[in-house]
C-alpha cells in the first residue's frame, strides 16, 4: 500500500500532527510524506526518522502566504504522477481546508474527524466519534484514494530511525491560486507553558463566573507548572481567547492531570481531554456529566476550592 | 453585495440526540437552524446593513428544512432556496457540496458564508469543497470581516491568535461564533418572513446525479468511557484528597 502523509508546516516548523500520523501510517504501508513551504527540506530529515521513505518537498513561499489553494495544486500535481491508496491529513484548520478542496478536485469523498485508521480487506477503515462522541463508528472508505483526516493526538509520535529520500515536487503556483493572502499574523496567546504540551492542564468553564476569576486558575497553573485551558462557552463569551479552547473545535490535550473547573462536561469538550491520565473535576453540581468521568470529583464552589488548592500546593512546595 | 449564506437544519443541541435503526441521526426530534449558521446569517445581515445588497439563504435537506430557512428570513434575510430530493437522503459532504454549488452558481454571489462546522455533521468539509467547486478562494475560521470595495480583510482565528487575510470577492468564508451575536427575530420579522420566497429545487433541476457513497458505516460501538471515580463534597478533607491525587500523578 502506498500512503501519503501530508505534513503540515507552520512557517518553517513541522506541525506535531505530521509525526503522529507517521506513527500509524508506517504500520499500514510504504509512506511518502509531503512537506510544503519554508523549512520543508529540513523537516524531511525528521520525517525520515519517523518512518517516511520519501519526502516530497517544495519551499515556495506561496505555501506559507496563501491559504489552501497552492497546497491543493501541489498535491493534485503529485497525484497525477501516481495515486496513493491512502492520504492522511491532520484534522486541523489548515489541513481541513486543503483536504476538502483536494477531495472536490479529485472527485473523491473523504472521512473527517477520525480517531484511528486501520487496514481492512485491502482498504481502510476509520474510527470516527459519532453521535456527539457517545459512539464510535467504523467507516469504510469506498473510493481510492481514501482520504482520511485524523484528530491531533490520536497517535503517539515515535522515531524508528531511517533516512527519507528527498524529492523535489515541481509545481508552478500561478496567480490564480494566490488569492487568500495572509498579510499579518497576530499572536495573542502569551502562555508560559503550551497547552498541548503541559503536564497539568487546568481548564475553566462557565462555572468560573466571569473573566475576572480566571487569574485564580492562572495562579494554580503557576503553582503546578501547568497551563490554563477553557471550555467553548467561555471562549464564545469572550472571557478568554480561542487559543485556550479545549475540545472538538479547539485543542486536544492528554496531560498527566486535567482539572476541569466549572465545566459541565459536554461531549464536544470531553472529546478533547478524555485521554488525560488523571481527571479531577470541580463543580457545584454532583450530577454534572464531567463528574462521571473524573477520577476525583469535588462538589463545591470553584471560587472557594481553587484558591484553597493553590495555597495547599504552594505550602507543600515550601 | 450579494451574499449567500448556507444554512443547515440540525437536531436541537438542547435536546438529546437519538439514532435511527440504520445508525443515522434521528431527524424526528426537535430541529433548529444550526447555531453556527445563525451567526453566519447575522454577519450577512450586518454586511448588508453596512454595504447594501441582498442576503439569500441556501439549504439542502428534507422539506421541513424550510423552517430553518424561515428562521433566517425572519431575522431579515431576503429569500431562500431549498434543495430537496429523496435521492439526497444521507448525502455525504461531497454530494452536499455539489448540490449547494450548483444552486449557488446560478445566483453568482459576491460572498458565500458558511458555518465552520455543522452541529451534527461536524466534519467542516462542506465549505472547502464548496469553495473548490465554485472556483472561489476561501478563508476559514473568520472572526471578523471588513469590506473595502470588492476586497475583504478577514481575521482568521488560529491556534495562538489570528491571521489577517486579504481576499478579493467572489470568495467563501466560514465563520466562528465570535463573528456576531445572532439577533432575535422581531414579531414584524416573523410576519414578513411568511411572504418571502423559498424556491425549491430537486437534483434534476441542478443537473446532478447521485454517485457512489464515499464511505459506509460498518458498525457502531459505544465510545470507551472512563470508569467513574469518586465524588466527594468540599469539606475539611477535600483539599488533602486532591493533593493526594496530584502526588500520585507525580505533579507535585
Ligand atoms: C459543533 C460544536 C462544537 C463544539 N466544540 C466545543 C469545544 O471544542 N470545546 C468545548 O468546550 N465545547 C464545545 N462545544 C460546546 C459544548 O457543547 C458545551 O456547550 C460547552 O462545553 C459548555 O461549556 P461549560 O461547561 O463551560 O458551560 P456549562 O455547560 O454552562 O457548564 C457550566 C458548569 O459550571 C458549573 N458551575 C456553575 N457555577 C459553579 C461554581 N461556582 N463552582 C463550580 N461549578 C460551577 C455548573 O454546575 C455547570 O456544570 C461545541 C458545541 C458544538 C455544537
Ligand atoms: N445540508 C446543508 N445545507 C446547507 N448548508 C450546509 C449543509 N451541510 C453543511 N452546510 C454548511 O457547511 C457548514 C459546515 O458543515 P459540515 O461540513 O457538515 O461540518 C455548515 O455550517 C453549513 O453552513
Amino acid at each position: 500500500m502506498k500512503i501519503w502523509v501530508v505534513a503540515e508546516m507552520h512557517q518553517g516548523t513541522l506541525a506535531p500532527t505530521a509525526l503522529e500520523l507517521l506513527a500509524r501510517a508506517r504500520e499500514l504501508g510504504d509512506v511518502e510524506a509531503i512537506a510544503l513551504g519554508g523549512g520543508a527540506k529540513a523537516a524531511a530529515a525528521t520525517l525520515g526518522k519517523h518512518g517516511a521513505k520519501v519526502v516530497h518537498v517544495n519551499e515556495d513561499a506561496a505555501f506559507d502566504d496563501f491559504i489552501a489553494e497552492p497546497a491543493t495544486d501541489a498535491l493534485a500535481e503529485l497525484y497525477k504522477q501516481g495515486a496513493p491508496d491512502l492520504m492522511l491529513f491532520g484534522f486541523t484548520p489548515d489541513s481541513r481546508d486543503v483536504a476538502g478542496r483536494l477531495a472536490a478536485r479529485l472527485e473523491v469523498g473523504l472521512i473527517s474527524n477520525a480517531a484511528d485508521v486501520a487496514a481492512k480487506d485491502g482498504g481502510f477503515v476509520a474510527k470516527v466519534p459519532y453521535f456527539g462522541g457517545a459512539k464510535i463508528a467504523s467507516m469504510k472508505a469506498n473510493q481510492k484514494p481514501a482520504i482520511i483526516l485524523v484528530r491531533p493526538k490520536s497517535f503517539e509520535a515515535s522515531e524508528v530511525g531511517g533516512t527519507a529520500e528527498i524529492k523535489d515536487l515541481a509545481v508552478t503556483i500561478d496567480a490564480g491560486s494566490k488569492r487568500s493572502h495572509i498579510v499579518e499574523r497576530v499572536v495573542e496567546a502569551s502562555e508560559k507553558v503550551k497547552l498541548e504540551d503541559a503536564r497539568v492542564v487546568i481548564s475553566g468553564g462557565r462555572g468560573m463566573g466571569g473573566p475576572d476569576n480566571f487569574p485564580l486558575l492562572e495562579d494554580l497553573a503557576g503553582a503546578l507548572g501547568g497551563a490554563v485551558g477553557a471550555s467553548r462557552a467561555v471562549v464564545d463569551a469572550g472571557w478568554v481567547p480561542y487559543s485556550m479552547q479545549v475540545g472538538q473545535t479547539g485543542k486536544s490535550v492528554r496531560p498527566g492531570v486535567y482539572i476541569a473547573v466549572g465545566i459541565s462536561g459536554a461531549m464536544q469538550h470531553t472529546v478533547g481531554m478524555k485521554a488525560s491520565k488523571v481527571i479531577i473535576a470541580i463543580n457545584k453540581d454532583a450530577e454534572a456529566p464531567i463528574m462521571k468521568m473524573a477520577d476525583l470529583g469535588v462538589v463545591g464552589d470553584a471560587l472557594k476550592i481553587v484558591p484553597a488548592l493553590t495555597a495547599a500546593v504552594k505550602a507543600k512546595k515550601r | 453585495m450579494k451574499i449567500v449564506v448556507t444554512v443547515k437544519q440540525v437536531p436541537d443541541p438542547n435536546s438529546n440526540l437519538t439514532l435511527e435503526a440504520d445508525n443515522t441521526l434521528s431527524r424526528e426530534k426537535e430541529v433548529v437552524l444550526d447555531p453556527g449558521d445563525e451567526c453566519g446569517v447575522e454577519e450577512a445581515l450586518q454586511l448588508k446593513e453596512a454595504h447594501g445588497g441582498e442576503v439569500i439563504l441556501v439549504s439542502m435537506g428534507p422539506e421541513r428544512a424550510k423552517d430553518a430557512i424561515r428562521k433566517g428570513l425572519s431575522m431579515g434575510a431576503d429569500r431562500g432556496i431549498l434543495i430537496t430530493d429523496p435521492q439526497l437522503a444521507g448525502a455525504d459532504a461531497l454530494l452536499t457540496a455539489r448540490a449547494l454549488a450548483a444552486a449557488i452558481k446560478a445566483e453568482g454571489p459576491d460572498l458565500v458564508i458558511c458555518g465552520t462546522e455543522s452541529y451534527d455533521g461536524s466534519t467542516g468539509m462542506v465549505p472547502p469543497m464548496l469553495a473548490e467547486l465554485l472556483g472561489a478562494p476561501q478563508v476559514s475560521f473568520a472572526k471578523k470581516v471588513e469590506v473595502d470595495g470588492s476586497n475583504l480583510k478577514v481575521h482568521r482565528q488560529t491556534a495562538d491568535g489570528y491571521q489577517v487575510v486579504e481576499v478579493a470577492t467572489p470568495a467563501l468564508i466560514t465563520v466562528t461564533a465570535a463573528i456576531a451575536e445572532p439577533r432575535y427575530a422581531s414579531l414584524k420579522g416573523i410576519m414578513a418572513a411568511r411572504s418571502k420566497e423559498i424556491k425549491q429545487l430537486a437534483l434534476g433541476d441542478l443537473g446532478i446525479e447521485r454517485g457512489e457513497a464515499a464511505e459506509t458505516i460498518e458498525g457502531l460501538a459505544e465510545a470507551e468511557t472512563r470508569k467513574s471515580g469518586v465524588v466527594i463534597e468540599f469539606d475539611g478533607t477535600a483539599i488533602d484528597r486532591i493533593m493526594a491525587v496530584l502526588a500520585e500523578a507525580k505533579v507535585i
